[in-house]
C-alpha cells in the first residue's frame, strides 16, 4: 500500500467576520471539515453543486488561502505550516488548470512565453533548452510552434484551455488541480481536452484532483469520486461503487437530476425540495437535513460523522439509503 | 516522443488546426488614430520640434549667442525672420537652438517623475497596508499644493538653474502617476492570470513586473503626454521667474522673461517664444487626447 | 388535432461586422404547435440565440435586419406588425425566459414591482388585482412564500428562485408561446431539474408551445417532442426526438451526440469533433460543416446542399448530400 500523494485532514475554512464600520460582517462558512486522501497515479474527482466549497478546497490544496485548522500533507510535508516563500520551490510538483480559459492566460504574453514561464521559474534551463521543450507540448497539446508566436486572444476557449494545460506540464508535476477545466467549453471541445487529459495522465504519470459539477464529465475521467455538500464530503467512494450503489440522499438526487440525452430512458428525477442553506447561517445537525426527505430527529441534532459502510466507500449520514432487496452491509467503521 | 493513439483526433489537429487569422492590433491603431487630424497635426508638429531639438545648433542661421549691436531690437525682416532682441541675437535662432535645452528639461522632468511614480504606484497598490497608507498620504500632501507653488518652494531651497527645475518639476509629477498606477494596480492583481502566476511559483517582484505592470501602463500614456505639456509650462514659468536657467541660455521662459521689458517698444520679442510656448503645449495635450480617445475601445 | 401556434419560414437574419453585413440566421424555417416542446440545439455562435430574437423582434435596430422571411404567429406575419403591436404582443402572445436569471431581473426594484409592471402593462386591472395575480402566478411556480417573495429584491433571491420568478413573469399573462433560451444552463442540476419539472407542467396545465434552446443534449431528449440542429446559422436537421437520438442523418448531430458522455455507460473515452465553428465572415464555400466533416467528398465543398425531406421519412429533414445520395440510389433500384 502506498503513501497517499495528499492527504487532507479535518480542514476548516471561513471568510469574512472582520469588523465592518457599523456591524461585523457575517462568516462564511467554506469548507466545514473536510478530509480524503489522493493516491498517486489516480484521479480524484470532487463533486458538487455550486457554493459547496469544491473550488474552495482545490484552492487550499494549491497553498493560495490557507485553511483556519486541520492539515494538508503534499508529497509529505504538511504545506498548512509553510511559508509562501517556503512553498514556493514545492509548486513545481503541484500545478493547476483553471475553469476561466479567458483570463487565465495572460492577454499580453507570447503563448510560448507563457508556457516557458514555469521552466523558467523553477529550472535553469537554457533559452534554447526551453524553447524545445515548449515546441514540444505544443504539439502534444495539439497546436503548432506557429500558434507559439501568437497572443492567447487570437484563440478559442478550448485552444486555450490546452495552452493552459501545456503550461501545467512544463515542469512534470505530480499532481495536477483541474477546477472545473471543461466547463466553460461546448461540449464537441469537452470531449477534446478529456480526451488529452486522459492520455497525459498515462504518458506524464499524472496525479488528478478533478473539481467538476458535472457528473457525466466526471464518470469518463474519475477512478474515485468525493460527493461535497455545503463545504463537506458528504459521501467517497470508486466510481463504479458511487454510480451503482450512491448511498447518501444527496448524491442520490444528484445522479437523479442529470438529464439523459437518451429519450427511450424516462428518468426518475428525485427532486430536492427547497433551496441551498445560507453558508453564514448553517443548519444544525446534519447539513443536508433541510432538503432531505429522509430527515428525522437524529439528524436535526447531531452532526453525522464520517464511517465507511463498505471497502473504501465512506459515508456522512444517520441513515445512509438501501434499495429494496440490498441487505445493509456490516459497518466496515474506523 | 510518446506514441500517440492514432484514433484520437488530436492527430487530426494537424491538419484542421489552422492558424488563427492574424488581426494586427498595430495597424487597427494606427488606423484609428490617423482618423484624428488634431492629434497628427499635433503629432507632425512635435516631430519638427524633436528634429529642431536634435539638429537646432547646425541649421539654425545664426549663432544663438552671436551679438549684433547694429541691429538690435529689429522686427521681423528678411534678414532676421522673427526679429532680434536687445542684443542683437536672433530670436529665431535662439528660439531654435534653445528647442532642445526646453523640451529636454520638460520631458527628463516628466520621465523622472513618471518612473518613481510608478514605482511607488506598483509598491503601494501591490503590497497594500501600511506602506500603501504611507505612500498614498505622502502623495496627498504632494496633491496639496498647486503645481507651481511646490516647485518655486522646491527651487527656493534648491537654489536656481535648470537641474533644479527639473527636480522641481519631477516631484510634483510623481503623486498623480502613482494615483493612476496605484488604482489601475489593485484592478489588475484580481485578475485571474496574476493567481495563476501565483501558482505557478512566481516571485512578488516577477508577478509585478511581469504581470502586473504591463496591464498598468495603458493608463499612463495619456497622462504622460499631457504631463509633458504642463512641464513646458512650469520650466517655462520658472525660468520666466528667474529660477531656472541664468540669462544666457537660449530658454523659452527665459526669453519670455527678458523680453517683458521691451513690451510697449518690441513686442515681437515676447510675442514668438510665447507663442511657440502655447503651440508646444497645445500640441502635447491635443496628442494626449488623441491617443485617449484612440485607446478607447468603445470610440471608433 | 394540434394547432399551429408558430410558423417561421426561411428566416434570415443579418448583423453589420466592421461595415460589412454578415448572415447569422440563413434561411430557417421551422414550426411549433400548441402544447409541444420544439428543441433548438446547437453550439455557440450556430446563431440559435439570433433567431429567437428575431422571433421576438427584439435585435438590435441600426445594426441587424432581418433580411427575409414570415414569422407567422397565430396566422398572421409578426415581421409586419408595427411597434406599437408588437409591444402588445411580447409578453402576452410571447413570452421569453433568458439564460442569466440574476442578471435579468433589475437589481433595484422590488420582485412585486417588476411582475405587476409586465401584469399591468397587457391587461387592465386595478393594482390590488394585478397583486393578487402575482401572488397566483408565483404560487404556479411553486414558490414556497409569495409574499416575501414579492417583497424580496432580486439580490436577495437564488439563482433557482430567480429562474422561477422570470418564469412567472413569462407567464403571468398567459402567452401562447414560451420562449426559453438556456434557461437553466447556469443553474445547479439539481434546480435544473426543479425547473424542467415547472416548465412541463406549465405546458400541461396552459397547452402552451415551448421553444427551448439549449446546447444541452440530456435536456433535448427529456423534454422536447421534436428537434432542429442548428449550425453557422443554418437548420442542418429536423426530427422526432426519438428518431433523432436513434438515427441521426447528418454528421454534426452525430458527432454531437457521439461527443456527450452519458451517465452511467461507463465510457473512458469521447470521440470528438476536430476543428471549430466557422467565423460568419469567413464562411467556407459549400457545405459549412465540410471541413470539419468525416464524410466530406469534392461536391460538398462546392455546392451547399439543400435542406430536404429524408428519403423513407418526410417528416424528418436533413442538410446534408449523403442522405440524397440514399435517395438517389433507392429511386435507381
Amino acid at each position: 500500500m502506498s503513501e497517499p500523494l495528499v492527504s487532507v485532514k479535518d480542514v476548516i475554512k471561513t471568510f469574512g467576520g472582520g469588523k465592518g464600520f457599523f456591524s461585523k460582517k457575517p462568516v462564511v462558512h467554506a469548507i466545514n471539515g473536510v478530509s480524503f486522501d489522493i493516491m498517486p497515479g489516480e484521479t480524484f474527482a470532487l463533486v458538487g453543486e455550486s457554493g459547496c466549497g469544491k473550488s474552495t478546497t482545490g484552492r487550499l490544496i494549491d497553498h493560495l488561502l490557507t485553511p483556519d485548522s486541520g492539515e494538508i500533507w503534499f508529497n509529505g510535508k504538511d504545506i498548512t505550516k509553510l511559508t509562501e516563500n517556503e512553498m514556493r520551490p514545492l509548486r513545481a510538483d503541484v500545478q493547476m488548470i483553471f475553469q476561466d480559459p479567458y483570463g487565465s492566460l495572460n492577454p499580453r504574453i507570447r503563448v510560448s512565453d507563457l508556457i516557458a514561464e514555469p521552466l523558467l521559474i523553477h529550472t535553469d534551463s537554457s533559452e534554447n533548452e526551453r524553447k524545445k521543450q515548449v515546441n514540444e507540448l505544443l504539439k502534444v497539446v495539439g497546436l503548432s510552434p506557429a500558434h507559439g508566436e501568437r497572443f492567447p486572444h487570437e484563440f478559442s476557449g478550448g485552444q486555450r484551455q490546452r495552452i493552459g494545460i501545456a503550461r501545467a506540464l512544463t515542469v512534470h508535476p505530480k499532481l495536477i488541480i483541474a477546477d472545473e477545466p471543461v466547463s466553460a467549453l461546448d461540449v464537441s471541445i469537452q470531449a477534446q481536452v478529456l480526451n488529452l487529459m486522459s492520455r497525459l495522465q498515462k504518458n506524464y504519470d499524472l496525479t488528478y484532483l478533478f473539481i467538476s459539477h458535472d457528473l457525466s464529465v466526471v464518470e469518463m475521467i474519475a477512478d474515485r469520486i468525493a460527493v461535497m455538500y455545503l463545504g463537506t464530503i458528504v459521501e467517497t467512494a470508486s466510481k463504479k461503487e458511487l454510480f451503482d450503489h450512491p448511498r447518501h440522499p444527496y448524491t442520490r438526487a444528484l445522479l437523479s437530476a442529470v438529464p439523459i440525452p437518451d429519450p427511450t430512458k424516462k428518468s426518475d428525477r428525485i427532486i430536492l425540495k427547497g433551496d441551498l442553506p445560507s453558508t453564514t447561517n448553517l443548519p444544525s445537525g446534519c447539513l443536508f437535513r433541510t432538503r432531505c426527505k429522509y430527515c428525522q430527529e437524529r439528524c436535526i441534532k447531531e452532526r453525522p460523522k464520517t464511517r465507511e459502510i463498505s471497502t473504501g466507500h465512506f459515508i456522512k449520514c444517520h441513515y445512509p439509503v438501501f434499495d429494496e432487496g440490498e441487505k445493509e452491509e456490516k459497518d466496515v467503521s474506523v | 516522443m510518446s506514441d500517440i493513439d492514432k484514433n484520437t483526433s488530436v492527430n487530426q489537429f494537424e491538419d484542421a488546426e489552422a492558424l488563427p487569422v492574424q488581426k494586427s492590433r498595430r495597424k487597427e491603431f494606427v488606423q484609428k488614430f490617423l482618423k484624428r487630424k488634431t492629434a497628427v497635426i499635433s503629432l507632425f508638429f512635435i516631430v519638427l520640434l524633436l528634429l529642431a531639438a536634435v539638429s537646432g545648433s547646425f541649421v539654425a542661421p545664426y549663432d544663438a549667442d552671436q551679438a549684433d549691436y547694429n541691429s538690435i531690437l529689429q522686427g521681423p525682416s528678411s534678414a532676421h525672420i522673427w526679429g532680434t532682441d536687445e542684443f542683437g541675437r536672433d530670436i529665431f535662432s535662439r528660439l531654435l537652438v534653445g528647442t532642445r535645452l526646453s523640451l529636454a528639461s520638460a520631458l527628463s522632468a516628466t520621465i523622472v517623475g513618471t518612473a518613481l511614480g510608478i514605482i511607488l504606484g506598483l509598491i503601494a497598490g501591490y503590497y497594500g497596508g501600511w506602506i500603501d497608507s504611507l505612500i498614498m498620504r505622502i502623495c496627498d500632501i504632494l496633491f496639496s499644493f498647486p503645481d507651481i507653488l511646490l516647485a518655486i518652494a522646491i527651487v527656493a531651497i534648491l537654489g536656481p538653474g535648470i537641474t533644479n527645475v527639473i527636480i522641481a518639476v519631477a516631484v510634483f509629477t510623481v503623486p498623480s502617476f502613482a494615483r493612476i498606477i496605484r488604482s489601475a494596480t489593485i484592478s489588475v492583481k484580481e485578475s485571474l492570470y496574476v493567481e495563476v502566476a501565483r501558482s505557478i511559483g512566481c516571485k512578488n517582484w516577477r508577478i509585478l513586473w511581469i504581470h502586473v505592470f504591463p496591464g498598468t501602463i495603458q493608463s499612463v500614456i495619456v497622462n504622460f503626454t499631457m504631463r509633458v505639456g504642463t512641464a513646458i509650462l512650469a520650466a517655462s514659468s520658472l525660468s520666466f521667474l528667474g529660477f531656472g536657467a541664468n540669462v544666457t541660455q537660449p530658454d523659452w521662459g527665459a526669453m519670455l522673461s527678458q523680453g517683458r521689458n521691451y513690451l510697449n517698444t518690441a513686442p515681437h520679442i515676447v510675442l514668438f517664444p510665447g507663442i511657440l510656448i502655447f503651440l508646444t503645449v497645445l500640441a502635447f495635450n491635443l496628442l494626449g487626447d488623441g491617443l485617449r480617445d484612440t485607446l478607447d475601445p468603445r470610440m471608433n | 388535432m394540434a394547432e399551429r401556434l408558430l410558423d417561421v419560414k426561411n428566416l434570415r437574419t443579418e448583423f453589420i461586422r466592421e461595415k460589412e453585413w454578415v448572415t447569422a440566421v440563413n434561411d430557417v424555417s421551422f414550426y411549433i404547435d400548441k402544447g409541444e416542446i420544439l428543441g433548438l440545439v446547437g453550439e455557440s455562435g450556430c446563431g440559435k440565440s439570433v433567431t429567437s430574437l428575431s422571433v421576438m423582434r427584439l435585435l438590435p435596430p441600426k445594426t441587424s435586419k432581418i433580411s427575409g422571411g414570415e414569422v407567422l404567429l397565430n396566422g398572421d406575419d409578426i415581421l409586419k406588425t408595427d411597434k406599437k403591436g408588437m409591444r402588445k404582443i411580447r409578453g402576452h402572445e410571447i413570452s421569453m425566459i433568458f439564460q442569466e436569471p440574476m442578471n435579468s431581473l433589475n437589481p433595484c426594484m422590488r420582485i412585486s414591482k417588476q411582475i405587476i409592471e409586465a401584469i399591468l402593462l397587457h391587461n387592465d386591472i386595478s393594482k390590488e388585482e394585478a397583486h393578487k395575480r402575482a401572488f397566483d402566478v408565483l404560487k404556479l411556480v411553486g414558490i414556497p412564500d409569495p409574499e416575501m417573495t414579492l417583497a424580496s429584491y432580486p439580490h436577495q433571491l437564488s439563482g433557482g428562485m430567480c429562474q422561477r420568478v422570470m418564469i412567472a413573469m413569462a407567464m403571468s399573462c398567459e402567452p401562447d408561446l414560451l420562449i426559453a433560451d438556456e434557461p437553466t444552463t447556469a443553474l445547479d442540476v439539481t434546480i435544473q431539474a426543479q425547473i424542467l419539472e415547472l416548465m412541463e407542467n406549465i405546458k400541461e396545465k396552459r397547452n402552451t408551445g415551448i421553444l427551448m434552446i439549449t446546447h444541452d443534449l440530456g435536456v433535448v431528449a427529456e423534454m422536447c417532442s421534436r428537434v432542429i440542429v442548428m449550425y453557422a446559422g443554418r437548420i442542418v436537421e429536423e426530427a422526432p426526438v426519438k428518431e433523432l437520438f436513434a438515427s441521426p442523418k447528418h454528421p454534426y448531430t452525430q458527432g454531437l451526440i457521439e461527443s456527450v458522455p452519458i451517465l452511467g455507460s461507463n465510457v473512458t473515452s469521447l470521440p470528438s469533433i476536430p476543428g471549430s465553428v466557422p467565423d460568419l465572415a469567413a464562411m467556407p464555400e459549400g457545405c459549412k460543416f465540410a471541413p470539419r466533416c468525416r464524410y466530406a467528398m469534392d461536391v460538398c465543398r462546392e455546392r451547399e446542399p439543400d435542406l430536404t425531406p429524408v428519403w423513407g421519412a418526410e417528416h424528418r429533414r436533413c442538410r446534408c448530400v449523403l442522405h440524397d445520395t440514399e435517395e438517389k440510389e433507392a429511386k435507381k433500384a
